[in-house]
């Protein structure tokens, strides 16, 4: 509802717009009950459990104090290992999806073999549960004792995971080449540039720009599937948290771990939000 | 370059659009191709620019047939260029990337060499000031003239343009037009496709009606727009008038 109001000159200060004045007041008041229910929430829930009979025995076995910092220089040092699997890992899948999404998208009769693998790479890879795609890499193919071939599990292990996201992550290419609209290809054929030319300096870069929030959601998946690896026996910080909790029956490494993969992945998630907000504005504004 | 259609057929879905085509468009000649949505204009533009495989008939160029499977369209592509209603520049790219692009992929020609050339085709056309503008910050107008730029920095021999003002707000159709005009006066060999029966009338050499994926009538402009001798043209252009167009 807008209200025919006079030009308000209260307080010497002319506002511009009187209706927006009042969308800011209304959301300022918005965001202090929002603020002040969400206290009292927490606050009740937080009594409820801390005064909880169970609590004392919880606090024991996963918010220990002596075993958090008994455990953390592991956790912490394995967790260090997981962040770097998942950034050199992360590049890997970001170029090899590509390639295999770009031989998916070639047309013509002459590219059938290359269109073909492909289809049957990402459907043979998105079939096959990633564990055991580790399991069988990570412990199989050092097993093989081939000359020349890694015999680490860790290589092997984060072959797996880079073996698997890329088959995903092709697909999420493909739906972004796809979205570029057919004049576009036109277009840029008609100008002579070849096919790969058109994928390279046309479509892709308009692909990417249109899967960027998809990408992202993938890297968060990634961010904790790496750890996944801890079944080669890699000490990564699931892993030294397993290590620790065989020990001392202790679960405390568990929540060190968990809190730390919260640490990195809560961030990315909401860039993730942010970005995709902003880009939908932009795109709004762009067909305004 | 001479361009020869003979008796081209293609068909989508059953449905005829090309139907026993000809076509000959001379060296430096301006042929206009007129006639309702869905005769087949649009079809045969980008049939001659191989990006529509046709089904029956062959295509010359200088002789030469490029419709048959050996040849490679990328050659073809490079000695002509088509333009588009919807004009397609690429959107992540400014002005003077949109044109440079392919003379540096294609031709091979060095990005300062393409650049200088880009340069001087843009000042050309008045658009020296939008060299780095992407294309969502121009007007309509503009972002054809720049598809045209971007068109002629392949140094075509034949040009063909698919109704290239039909999707432009009629202030800036004439901007476009004149410098389809100044194309001509260069000798630039063109094939337009085009509603605007008024440009068609005093730029073209000659004016091609299609009507059912041939070409029903063709003659000079003043000859086919005064006299049309088959019933099928008379009718398109008395239509034409009545809707105001000519």
């Amino acid at each position: 509802m807008s209200w025919p109001s006079a030009p308000s000159t209260l307080g010497g200060r002319r506002d511009p717009d009187p209706g927006a004045r009042r969308a800011r007041e209304e959301g300022a008041r918005g965001a202090f009950i929002a603020f002040l229910s969400t206290l009292v929430f927490v606050g009740l829930a937080l009594w409820a459990i801390l005064t909880s009979e169970a609590w004392p025995r919880v606090q024991q076995q996963f918010f220990n104090p002596e075993a958090f910092a008994e455990v953390w220089p592991a956790v912490i040092s394995g967790f260090w290992l997981d962040v770097r699997m998942f950034l050199g890992a992360e590049v890997l899948i970001l170029f090899f999806a590509l390639v295999v999404a770009m031989a998916r998208s070639l047309r013509g009769p002459a590219f059938f073999p290359i269109r073909a693998l492909s289809v049957v790479f990402i459907d043979l890879i998105r079939g096959i549960p990633i564990i055991l795609l580790i399991l069988i890499l990570g412990f199989g193919v050092p097993a093989l004792d081939l000359p020349g071939v890694p015999r680490s599990p860790l290589f092997w292990g984060i072959a797996a995971l880079v073996i698997s996201y890329s088959a995903y992550t092709a697909e999420v290419y493909r739906a972004g080449i796809d979205s570029v609209p057919e004049s576009q290809r036109m277009s840029a054929r008609s100008l002579g540039l070849t096919q790969v030319q058109t994928l390279r300096y046309v479509l892709i870069p308009q692909a990417v720009r249109n899967v960027i929030p998809a990408l992202l959601n993938g890297f968060v998946s990634l961010q904790k599937d790496v750890s996944l690896v801890f079944v080669l026996g890699v000490r990564e910080g699931v892993r030294e948290a397993q290590i620790f909790n065989a020990r001392t029956f202790n679960y405390t490494g568990y929540i060190v771990a968990a809190l730390l993969f919260l640490a990195v992945s809560i961030p990315v998630a909401r860039f993730t939000d942010w970005y995709t907000e902003r880009d939908r504005r932009r795109r709004q504004a762009m067909s305004a | 370059m001479k361009l020869v259609v003979e008796s081209c057929s293609k068909a989508f879905d059953d449905k005829a659009v090309l139907d026993g085509l000809n076509l000959t468009v001379g060296a430096h000649e301006v042929v206009c191709l007129v006639g309702a949505s869905g005769s087949g204009k649009s079809t045969l533009l980008k049939a001659i620019n191989l990006l529509v495989p046709i089904d029956a008939g062959r295509i010359l160029l200088d002789g030469r047939v490029i419709t048959s499977p050996e040849v490679n369209p990328n050659e073809v592509r490079a000695k002509m260029a088509i333009v588009f209603q919807s004009f397609n520049l690429f959107p992540h790219m400014n002005v003077i990337d949109n044109i440079t692009l392919a003379p540096r992929k294609v031709l091979g020609v060095s990005a300062r060499r393409a650049t200088e050339r880009g340069e001087q085709l843009l000042a050309r056309f008045g658009l020296a000031d939008k060299r780095d503008d992407y294309p969502e910050r121009l007007s309509g107008g503009q972002q054809q003239r720049v598809a045209i730029v971007r068109a002629l920095a392949m140094e075509p021999e034949l040009l063909l343009l698919d109704e290239v003002t039909s999707a432009l707000d009629p202030v800036l159709v004439g901007e476009v037009l004149s410098l389809l005009r100044e194309l001509k006066d260069a000798g630039m060999t063109m094939v337009i496709a085009t509603h605007e029966m008024a440009f068609a009338r005093e730029t073209a050499d000659r004016v091609a009606f299609l009507h059912a994926g041939r070409v029903w009538e063709e003659s000079e402009p003043q000859l086919l727009f005064s006299k049309p001798e088959r019933l099928e043209t008379q009718d398109f252009l008395r239509r034409i008038t009545e809707a105001g167009r000519l």
